[in-house]
């Protein structure tokens, strides 16, 4: 039996141990606002934090997973937007809005470790998640806005 | 133009007839028209009073349900055209539900693709909102028992000027549901100056629900007693299922059965490709037990497709003469004076179009009737083709649209919905079908490959006295009728025979080539690899003129005139001045040839006109010594008429750059023995933060012209606008796409 917590949330699995956490927290959690994009951990669509770092759900089988502490998009805006969640807004990144979990949660766990990073920080910290309708300038502008915000 | 029967009251009785029994003036609002399907299935009616057409409804609360029945796979649709219609009602936007239409053909073309969502329906919302605001108008004039010319609307009231009163749009809508609907010819429209939101930038509809991981997409949908399924495909286009052993499948925890889905008759059109599908409990059961499939497969005579070899056959029919498309003087004769002559190839890879949001479908069969669910850009196309594949009527077919995680054209193409049609009538449940990453490369309907010819002869002054351009690419006709060979008018008509040049000699070819594989549409289609060849070659003629190259262009399009010979639609004349301006605005804004370029640097320019938006792009490129690329900046000016939202239409040029970039540099899908050889994004690499433009900036000329397309223009003039550039940096002409075939990374 594994056991973790999702969203502050204890729980435990008995399923298959091979599974994906991204498919545990999708079809039976039932928490859809992770992404499914490729399965190889190649385009980030599925980033959750796990204590405020970054991993790729898609990669991370369950038998593994004993003992984190993972963090949804779901509960990112429990306490009123987060401040990159804003900034998304304002900058109004989104085009489909299909990869933006990924995004948001992958700049909060840059923001977690730099919270001013440069712009060459944000692309190497960035490069992991890929976003096809081309948002990249709009998602360097709200890191570079969360990061003066801060300042 | 599309004609506006639904703000005619006959059309209206007539349209809600068909949907079941409403009744105009009783208040009960047609159930099919505003249910809103949200993505986990929950329906929440509206069910407003007041329904002036079936784009709108007003409720006694005030609330103004516009109903969006385009697709919004990221350009914003779903906020732009509702915009539109709550301008021209005055309605406070604050106040306005946009709900999702159903598949529908009363509300016009739903096939959201070709740019064509505001350009079509513009007029159509502002005629609607003209509607519901004189209705409303009347019955406040009605109330106080003044003229209806006293009457003036204003930001969801109507006011009487004269005694200062004033009533709310939900406090009218029951009497304004008394009102007849208006004719057409009564209806009067805001001037441009009045206009509230037309124009402006806006948070789009959706974009706290994009930001917080909200189940609006297609991949999230449930449904109750769903089950879930992964597919199994012939891997080469048309073959068949030889032997099928599933036992190791069945075993796999969560795995219910497997279901053989018969192959398609050929023309493929938009049925599935067959195979064998894994039903499971959840989406990695499904995968894992596919896994263990043990499938043979008859592949079928498409098994002698090998992209490098149909490549050499492409050039080679790409040098013999083809069918003339357009024609003007005679080239031949020019050419056989001799002078400097130039003469080059190109060629363009199969592309895929690789949404973030791999293609997913739910359905649901029961008691002869089906329902899918799926981020389509096409839900008519879904119902017509489900029909048709189960034998259904029409009518008894029910497509729901959701938000699209992308699309790009492959959401337009009903093949995954009508597997997932299939499955729920095989198995007898509702079915979700997920593709994987590697399906979705795999199984795609591929933007064509294509070579082209290009030879010009120079006067004196090094401009062009005879042009002659060919093209060749197994066209998307292919997939309606596969002896289809040459380009479909409308492949040619997309920047290949409406060249805007001033050359009095000019000839528009088109050769034969068969298809092997599905081919589709991808943003701005046949666009990408005709203003590739058209945009190099006149770089290429620039450099051999000794001229600068953006000067060329300008002096290539002659004196500002209409051309003639190229058919457009009604208020959309091919105006050669619109091109150049947009020319002169990027060259200015990107400081053409005044700022200084150091070693391997260089700026490159091309300009194209598509989707009826006319487009230039200045690209400054930065190439290492080991032919690494950095693309530090873009300037892009665009006239696309009249705009909506300036802050969406700059999203979607900036996105085109990036889309550009992604093809340009490493977009290639390449086939041997028939079978697709990329599967994700590591070998199908598309443009991450660090390969895309830095920063794009975009100039919109402001145009009082009827609205044209932007959400695929900005992709044709990127990659040949890159390659000019790396040409301006290296001395290297790149003929060849992608860049990585070239020595570039």
């Amino acid at each position: 039996m594994v056991q973790l917590k999702v969203n502050g949330v204890a729980h435990s699995f008995t399923g298959d141990p091979e599974m994906p956490l991204l498919w545990y927290v999708r079809d039976i959690l039932g928490l859809r606002g992770t992404k499914f994009g490729c399965g190889m951990a190649l385009c980030g669509a599925c980033t959750v934090l796990d204590r405020g770092k970054a991993i790729r759900s898609c990669v991370t089988a369950m038998s593994t997973v004993s003992g984190k502490d993972i963090t949804t998009i779901e509960v990112l805006s429990l306490g009123g937007l987060h401040p990159v969640q804003r900034a998304w807004i304002e900058t109004n990144v989104p085009q489909c809005g299909y990869c933006q979990p990924g995004q948001i949660l992958q700049a909060v766990s840059l923001l977690n470790t730099n919270p001013h990073p440069t712009a060459k920080q944000i692309d190497e910290a960035m490069s992991g998640n890929i976003c096809r309708c081309g948002t990249y300038q709009r998602i360097r502008q709200a890191i570079e806005a969360v990061s003066k915000e801060a300042k | 133009m599309i004609e506006i029967r639904e703000v005619s009251r006959r059309g209206f009785l007539q349209g809600i007839a068909s949907a079941g029994g409403f009744v105009l003036f009783a208040g009960s609002a047609a159930a099919a028209l505003w249910t809103e399907q949200s993505a986990g299935g929950a329906a929440v009616s509206g069910q407003p009073v007041l329904q002036p057409s079936i784009f709108l409804g007003i409720d006694t609360d005030g609330t103004v349900y516009i109903v969006a029945h385009r697709s919004d796979m990221g350009t914003g649709v779903r906020t732009s055209l509702p915009r539109v219609l709550a301008d021209e009602l005055d309605a406070d936007w604050k106040r306005v539900k946009v709900q999702q239409a159903d598949a529908d053909e009363r509300y016009g073309s739903q096939d959201t693709d070709g740019s064509h969502s505001v350009r079509d329906f513009f007029d159509v919302m502002r005629n609607v909102g003209a509607t519901g605001r004189l209705m409303l108008v009347r019955a406040a004039a009605l109330h106080w028992g003044v003229l209806e010319s006293e009457c003036t609307a204003d930001l969801h009231t109507v006011v009487h000027g004269a005694t200062s009163r004033t009533l709310g749009y939900g406090e009218l809508a029951s009497a304004a549901a008394k009102v007849p609907v208006p004719k057409k010819e009564e209806l009067q429209f805001k001037p441009r100056s009045s206009w509230r939101y037309i124009g402006r930038k806006v948070e789009s509809y959706d974009i706290v629900d994009r930001c917080t991981g909200r189940p609006i997409f297609g991949m999230d949908l449930h449904q109750d007693g769903m089950l879930y399924a992964s597919v199994e495909r012939p891997p080469v286009l048309g073959g068949k299922v030889k032997s099928c052993d599933d036992k190791e499948t069945l075993q796999v925890e969560g795995v219910r059965q497997t279901v053989q889905i018969p192959p398609f008759k050929p023309p493929h059109l938009f049925q599935p490709l067959g195979g064998v599908a894994v039903i499971a409990d959840n989406t990695w059961a499904a995968f894992k037990g596919r896994k263990k499939l043990k499938v043979t497969w008859d592949n079928g005579p498409n098994s002698s497709y090998n992209s490098d070899q149909f490549k050499n056959e492409l050039l080679e029919t790409v040098r013999k003469p083809g069918k003339v498309a357009r024609n003007l003087g005679d080239v031949d004769a020019e050419f056989a004076k001799g002078g400097k002559t130039i003469e080059a190839e190109y060629y363009v890879p199969h592309l895929a179009h690789a949404s973030m949001e791999p293609l997913v479908a739910v359905a649901d069969f029961r008691n002869g009737k089906i329902t899918t669910w799926a981020p389509t850009q096409n839900p008519v196309g879904d119902q017509e083709t489900v029909a048709q594949i189960l034998g259904l009527k029409k009518e008894d077919v029910t497509c729901h649209v959701t938000l699209l995680g992308g699309g790009f054209g492959r959401k337009s193409m009903s093949d995954y919905v009508a597997e997932a049609a299939v499955l729920s009538k095989n198995i007898g449940r509702p079915v979700k079908v997920v593709w994987t990453r590697e399906d979705d490369i795999r199984f795609d309907y591929y933007h064509t490959v294509s070579a082209l010819y290009f030879k010009a002869v120079l006067d004196e002054h090094g401009k062009p006295s005879a042009w002659l351009q060919r093209s060749v690419f197994p066209p998307i006709g292919s997939t309606y009728d596969v002896s289809s060979t040459y380009g479909g008018r409308e492949e040619l008509g997309m920047g290949f025979t409406d060249v805007p040049f001033d050359i009095p000699n000019h000839r528009v070819e088109n050769g034969p080539a068969v298809a092997h594989v599905r081919i589709g549409w991808l943003r701005s289609v046949a666009n990408i690899y005709h203003a590739f060849g058209v945009q190099s070659f006149a770089d290429e003629l620039a450099h051999a003129a000794g001229r600068d190259p953006l000067e060329y262009q300008l002096a290539l399009l002659g004196q500002p005139r209409t051309v003639a010979d190229v058919k457009t639609p009604p208020g959309y004349a091919l105006d050669t001045g619109r091109l150049r301006r947009v020319i002169e605005l990027a060259a200015e804004k990107s400081e053409w040839g005044k700022r200084k370029m150091g070693k391997g640097e260089g700026m490159g320019i091309a300009a194209h006109r598509s989707f009826l938006t006319y487009v230039a792009t200045v690209v400054q490129v930065e190439v290492s010594d080991t032919g690494a690329i950095r693309i530090p900046r873009v300037d892009v000016a665009l006239d696309a008429g009249t705009i909506v939202d300036p802050d969406t239409v700059s999203a979607q040029f900036e996105g085109a750059a990036v889309f550009g970039a992604s093809l340009a540099r490493t977009g290639e899908i390449t086939a041997t023995n028939g079978a697709i050889n990329q599967s994700n994004f590591h070998d199908y690499q598309v443009a991450r933060i660090q390969d895309a433009p830095f920063h794009t900036n975009v100039y919109i000329v402001d145009s009082t012209a009827p609205p044209a397309g932007v959400g695929e223009p900005g992709v044709p003039p990127f990659a040949p606008a890159l390659c000019n550039a790396i040409y301006a940096a290296t001395g290297k002409r790149v003929r060849e796409l992608p860049l990585s075939r070239n020595g570039f990374s």
